[in-house]
């Protein structure tokens, strides 16, 4: 549905977006992740046809923006940052004015802002003037004017930033229902909705791309397989024999000493991919004579796995200076 | 044809939902009023002398009343048309909305139309309460339609010219009072170049007071259609249009 490559924007002085390439399918929900500065919104406008790219191509529904943006604009549902909102408009009113301008015709305008306004829950302010709506209710109606044409695709930039938690959940709730119908590429720097919203996930640093892929292999990626922290206690025990104790045990991968103090090592271990090391894990420390304190799975967060690439991104960039040539991006099948 | 009604209609209710079309009919109305008062007290009490002398001075409703009445309502104009046109495009770029019509899928000239015409109809809303007025006069007199409707005509094809420039000026900003006030300099300005009439005729004058849009006026209300005046007029406002479609085109490179 969306393909892009080697998409570049260059600004007088800066390159908001470099050479970056990634492919999204029908029906996916893809969370477009960065931190703020990444390039993200710059992206979106570029898929939108607001920004034409200064280099390389981007393919949405079918259509080059560049080459036939009336096709792509009509296939495309975009809420920007801001909703982009008349404020002496009705709500209603500014429903029916962008259908017109998103071309459906006369005859079935009733009915779809109808229907987009009862599937974004604001059919009960349509009389009001926009100005008088709180936030929640705003970028609700900015979702209503992404949806109201039936777009192959939407393009959301960050949905649910100043929203309330309950505004948010409900945001999600929406977004989530809108899936299937709709290819949906949101953008956000919170991790949690991607982790509760997308099936795939896209990072971007600094106008690189970091990863692609699904938010399950993302986070097995950056942890191996498995990864097991384990707690252990006994008198006399130092960091270096437990840890070369655990590393003999088949299928471990790498050991890190997460804190050593004397009489207690806390390691936690990677395992190879498929291979589960725990039950053998607890053999090896017991059979040591040692005391096992606690054995956990280790809890990995997207935001774990954010971090470390876009960290890791980031010495890269710095590393660039010493004319090291610029990072692939990695990609996850 | 549909999405230029549609921006129309937009514009046109967005002049009328804010207090902007209220301001600009109210100060109109007021200005016009009096001058209106004053051209026909004038006129009153220079018949009354005419009469009075005995002698007969050929009184014109038209020429005494109507035309300086015109006049003066460009010169309120020139106040007033930067005020309508500085939010056509400034005040999309600051809500955000610019990035609404860009992402939709309707060409930048239909935009840029669909806005000018609700400009004009802004326009022809003001000038419609001169009408009120000038209308009092059939009540006492017989002025001739012909040069009142030249007149008009003339109102608005120069007020397209003011508001394609307005239009121009309002895309090169976010700001609407950078907008207005850039405007209503360079309407004084294309204004009072008519001065140049007056100085010696050469090369130079001639050229300047040929681009001064109140020049190409005075025919008009003296009843006169010149097709080299509406040439002028009509070439004025497809180039400020012309301007304000590139210029629109170009925000996608720079913004």
């Amino acid at each position: 549905m969306i393909k892009v490559e080697g998409l570049t924007k260059r600004y007088a002085r800066t390159v908001a977006v470099d050479h970056i390439s990634f492919e999204v399918n029908k029906g996916e929900i893809v969370g477009f992740l960065g931190r703020n500065g990444a390039g993200k919104t710059t992206t979106m406008r570029m898929l939108t046809c607001f920004l034409p790219p200064t280099e390389g191509s981007a393919n949405v529904a079918g259509y080059d923006v560049l080459q036939q943006p009336m096709e792509v604009k009509k296939r495309i549902g975009y809420l920007p940052e801001n909703p982009p909102l008349y404020p002496d408009m009705e709500v209603g009113e500014y429903l029916t004015f962008v259908g017109t301008i998103k071309g459906i015709p006369a005859a079935e305008l009733a009915q779809r802002v109808e229907e987009s306004a009862r599937r974004c829950a604001i059919a009960d302010v349509k009389t009001k003037l926009i100005s008088k709506l709180s936030k929640g209710y705003r970028q609700r109606v900015g979702l209503a004017q992404a949806i109201i044409h039936n777009p192959d695709v939407l393009i959301l930039d960050e949905p649910t930033s100043g929203l309330d938690p309950q505004q948010i959940s409900e945001t999600r709730e929406l977004i989530a229902s809108l899936a299937g119908d709709h290819t949906i590429l949101l953008s956000t720097h919170i991790l949690a909705e991607v982790e509760h919203t997308c099936t795939n996930i896209i990072i971007i640093n600094q106008g690189h791309l970091v990863a692609t892929g699904s938010v399950k292999d993302l986070m097995k990626r950056m942890r191996g397989a498995e990864a097991v922290v384990v707690d252990i206690q006994y008198e006399g025990l130092d960091a270096a024999t437990a840890r070369q104790r655990v590393e003999q045990i088949a299928g471990v991968s790498r050991v890190v000493v997460k804190d050593s103090e004397p009489g207690r090592v806390v390691l936690e271990v990677e395992s190879l991919e498929g291979a589960s090391i725990r039950a053998e894990l607890a053999r090896a420390v017991v059979h040591a004579g040692w005391n096992l304190e606690e054995l956990r799975a280790a809890a990995t967060s997207l935001e774990d796995v954010f971090l470390e690439l876009t960290a890791s991104e980031k010495n890269k960039a710095a590393a660039a200076i010493t004319d090291a040539p610029p990072a692939a991006p990695e990609v996850i099948q | 044809m549909r999405n230029i009604f549609a921006i129309c209609a937009k514009e046109l209710k967005g002049y009328f939902a804010s207090p902007i079309a209220y301001l600009l009919l109210t100060i109109f109305a007021v200005l016009f009023g009096f001058f209106f008062f004053a051209a026909v007290e004038f006129f009153a009490s220079a018949s009354m002398e005419s009469q009075m002398s005995g002698r007969a001075f050929p009184m014109n409703v038209n020429q005494q009343i109507i035309a300086p009445l015109f006049s003066n309502a460009t010169v309120v104009f020139l106040f007033l048309i930067p005020m309508i046109s500085m939010r056509l495009f400034a005040e999309e770029k600051r809500q955000g909305t610019m990035e609404l019509l860009l992402t939709s899928p309707i060409q930048d000239w239909e935009i840029v139309i669909g806005k000018f015409l609700g400009a004009m109809l802004m326009y022809t809303a003001l000038l419609g309460i001169t009408a009120l007025d000038i209308g009092l006069l059939y009540i006492y007199g017989k002025p001739a339609w012909a040069p009142i409707l030249t007149g008009y005509l003339g109102l608005l094809l120069q007020g397209g010219c003011l508001l394609a420039i307005g239009a121009y000026i309002s895309t090169t900003t976010k700001n609407q009072i950078v907008a207005a006030g850039a405007t209503f300099g360079v309407c004084l300005l294309l204004y009072v170049l008519s001065w140049t009439t007056d100085m010696a005729q050469t090369t130079a004058t001639k050229v300047i007071s040929y681009l001064s849009v109140l020049s190409h006026f005075e025919p008009f209300s003296k009843g006169l259609i010149d097709t080299k005046d509406v040439v002028f007029y009509l070439s004025f406002i497809f180039f400020g249009l012309f301007l304000t479609t590139k210029s629109l085109e170009s925000l996608r490179w720079r913004a």
